[in-house]
């Protein structure tokens, strides 16, 4: 299916977003007033992007610990993120929930998670709300090599399929699951066999490329828009950095990610496949790219200046009635 | 002697008890971390915060196993080795993460002696690291020892510094119950004198570490700190504090409590966690119950506010108990009467 030049100029923003936020964080947190743990999604744009442009706000996503690309690709506000990274009290959750739990439920994000294996099942219950709703709406969650192992993702997917919701299953495996690498927490030789032992149809899609993601997800969304219950979009692609940042990434080869950022990476390759075809020029993608990094610079300024708290907000939003 | 942190303290205690016992193994994710990686290096890891560091490499895969991310599986198959004549430690890498598989712990580990006989036995130590103070928001930084105290038949394990970490650690592993053996991640790199050779520190006996005849200050975990340096301060008023550290919340030492609070006749009780059914309210209650005659003045609660842990640096610091709220409950109990 060919996008129009102003879709491809709206996936190409969304990724630049997502790369820009996750290398500036990655500058800004060893400065000291990030507060915890940082996750980066750097390397896996194709992936929330290729799913999320064919997404509304009627329908719904759950994110992971690894959940920044997830909500920028969703429609979450940019400046409104990083006032929550660095914990101030105007950030897109008020600052209390942090880059592991930013959410907009008015977007249909219905938040990053801390717990591995957390989102899947919460996936299947707005997949029930869509269904009752009638209006071809959807749900996704996400899913990497390390929730793929958790009880509660095989419960979801189970249970997906009984209910036959629209529910689609976004596996994205970046290799690793924390520490471990995923061929060694995953027995099984060919874990897409796992998920089709479901009863789910997978579609398969090479996670370094835009385009791969964006048709298999069309094909995914097509089933599961139309009654055809629960899908899987099962994607390989890579991160750039730690599980977290800081780790040192001793478990994967030394000349691992710079060769794949010169050989594979899914920004330059969707330049290069526009470009190639016509269908936009380096000077279009260089303006998106110049656009974004001052949106992203004005967003790191503002948050370092952001409000802190009053000590009355530790008590508000403990419960909706009071 | 030499001084080491809790980190090295606990890492020391799980080095020497595997040497000495063979049925001694360790389970959880990235305990070691590298298998399956691509630069050929195992041991990438050795726990997220370095507490089962060299025990790969010394002891071997068979016995140090990582594990996928499935802590249902991690602590089930933790019970079944226990069940089998092992002595398995399971990580759970943060406190939180045992929602994923409470059911092990609350309807399998604590109730197989009781509903199979005293022939049943489980000794399976369940280490987990809790607390609040690194900005690691709400799913990452409980303290739910409660939760787990408030369940019979198991044991929960609460050390505030690195000597009675390994003492506390190594009496875990020989312990023939289920041990929940809780880390404060804020005390990780406390250092303190720890001797080079094993040593046990029994279960429900209380430390008093400090001592004096005006208040009762009862705390555990990374509290204990806060309320030692408040009854130093106190101490410069004027004011003399028992300070008390239970280092078990199950068993817990209740006589020493009782017998601090008949000479005081009064009681801070310090809590890192939200205040209902906490264990401020647990050790209040029981105060009340049992040396309310002696009391000389209302007992004091310090603890956390009744929400979900806060992202924020500010507001999780205003979230965790500090020194000057234990200052201000000990001197509003010197002020009734």
């Amino acid at each position: 299916m060919q996008l129009s030049r102003e879709q491809l100029l709206q996936a190409f923003r969304s990724m630049v977003k997502i790369r820009e936020f996750e290398e500036r964080l990655h500058i800004e947190n060893p400065k000291g007033e990030i507060p915890g743990f940082l996750h980066l999604y750097a390397g896996q744009e194709a992936v929330a992007v290729g799913l999320c442009e064919q997404l509304t706000e009627r329908d719904y996503i759950i994110s992971t610990h690894r959940g920044h690309g997830h909500c920028i690709a969703k429609g979450c506000d940019v400046p409104a993120m990083m006032l929550e990274i660095y914990g101030r009290a105007d950030g897109l959750c008020n600052g209390k929930g942090g880059s592991m739990h930013i959410a907009d439920v008015t977007k249909g994000m219905l938040g990053a998670n801390g717990i591995v294996g957390g989102g899947q099942p919460i996936a299947v219950g707005a997949a029930i709300a869509c269904k009752m709703r009638g209006d071809g709406s959807v749900a996704a969650s996400f899913t990497g090599d390390g929730a793929a192992n958790q009880g509660t993702v095989f419960e979801a997917m189970n249970l997906a399929v009984v209910l036959q919701v629209p529910k689609v299953f976004m596996f994205e495996m970046n290799g690793y699951s924390e520490h471990t690498g995923g061929s060694y927490s995953t027995g099984a030789k060919d874990p897409i066999q796992r998920v089709r032992g479901f009863g789910i149809p997978v579609f398969e899609a090479d996670g370094f490329d835009f385009f791969s993601v964006h048709d298999a997800v069309r094909q995914a969304l097509e089933v599961s828009r139309n009654g055809g219950g629960p899908t899987a979009v099962y994607a390989r692609t890579t991160r750039y950095y730690g599980h977290f940042e800081g780790d040192p990434m001793l478990y994967r080869a030394p000349d691992e990610v710079a060769r794949l950022r010169a050989e594979n990476d899914c920004l330059q390759n969707f330049r290069r496949r526009v470009t190639e075809a016509g269908l936009l020029t380096t000077a279009d993608l260089d303006e998106v790219e110049t656009q974004i990094r001052t949106l992203v610079e004005h967003s790191v300024v503002a948050a370092k200046a952001g409000r802190k708290h009053a000590p009355a907000e530790l008590l508000t939003n403990v419960y909706a009635s009071y | 002697m030499p001084m080491k942190t809790m980190r090295e303290a606990i890492n020391e205690a799980l080095h020497q008890e595997m040497a000495r016992d063979s049925s001694v193994i360790v389970l959880g994710e990235d305990v070691s971390g590298g298998a399956g990686g691509t630069s050929g290096q195992r041991e990438a890891a050795g726990g997220v915060f370095g507490l089962t560091k060299g025990l790969l490499p010394r002891f071997g895969d068979a016995r140090v196993i990582d594990t996928p991310i499935s802590e249902a599986a991690i602590i089930g198959a933790a019970n079944g080795a226990a069940l089998a004549g092992l002595r398995p430690v399971a990580e759970i890498m943060f406190a939180d993460f045992v929602g994923v598989c409470f059911d092990q712990i609350l309807n399998q580990a604590a109730k197989f002696r009781y509903m199979f006989g005293p022939n049943a036995k489980a000794p399976v130590v369940i280490r987990m690291t809790m607390g609040a103070g690194m900005g690691a928001a709400a799913q990452h930084s409980q303290t739910l020892y409660p939760l787990f105290t408030a369940i019979p038949g198991i044991k929960v394990v609460t050390p505030s510094n690195a000597y009675d970490a390994k003492g506390l650690m190594i009496s875990a592993i020989r312990d023939d119950d289920p041990v929940i053996f809780l880390e404060h991640k804020m005390l990780y790199g406390e250092s303190c004198e720890v001797p080079d050779e094993p040593y046990t520190v029994p279960f429900g006996e209380a430390s008093l570490v400090r001592e004096g005849d005006d208040v009762t200050i009862v705390a555990f975990a990374r509290m204990v700190n806060f309320a030692r340096d408040a009854a130093d301060k106190l101490a410069a008023l004027g004011v003399h504090c028992d300070v008390i550290d239970p280092r078990t919340t199950s068993p817990l030492d209740e006589d020493l409590i009782l017998e601090s609070v008949r000479a005081t006749g009064r009681l801070v009780v310090v809590d890192e966690s939200p205040p209902r059914c906490s264990l401020a309210s647990d050790v209040a209650a029981m105060v009340a119950e049992r040396a309310f005659g002696f009391l000389k003045a209302p007992i004091r609660q310090v603890t956390a506010p009744h929400t979900p842990v806060p992202f924020a640096t500010a507001l999780e610091s205003l979230y965790i108990p500090s020194r000057e709220k234990i200052i201000q409950a000990a001197l509003a109990t010197m002020a009734s009467r």
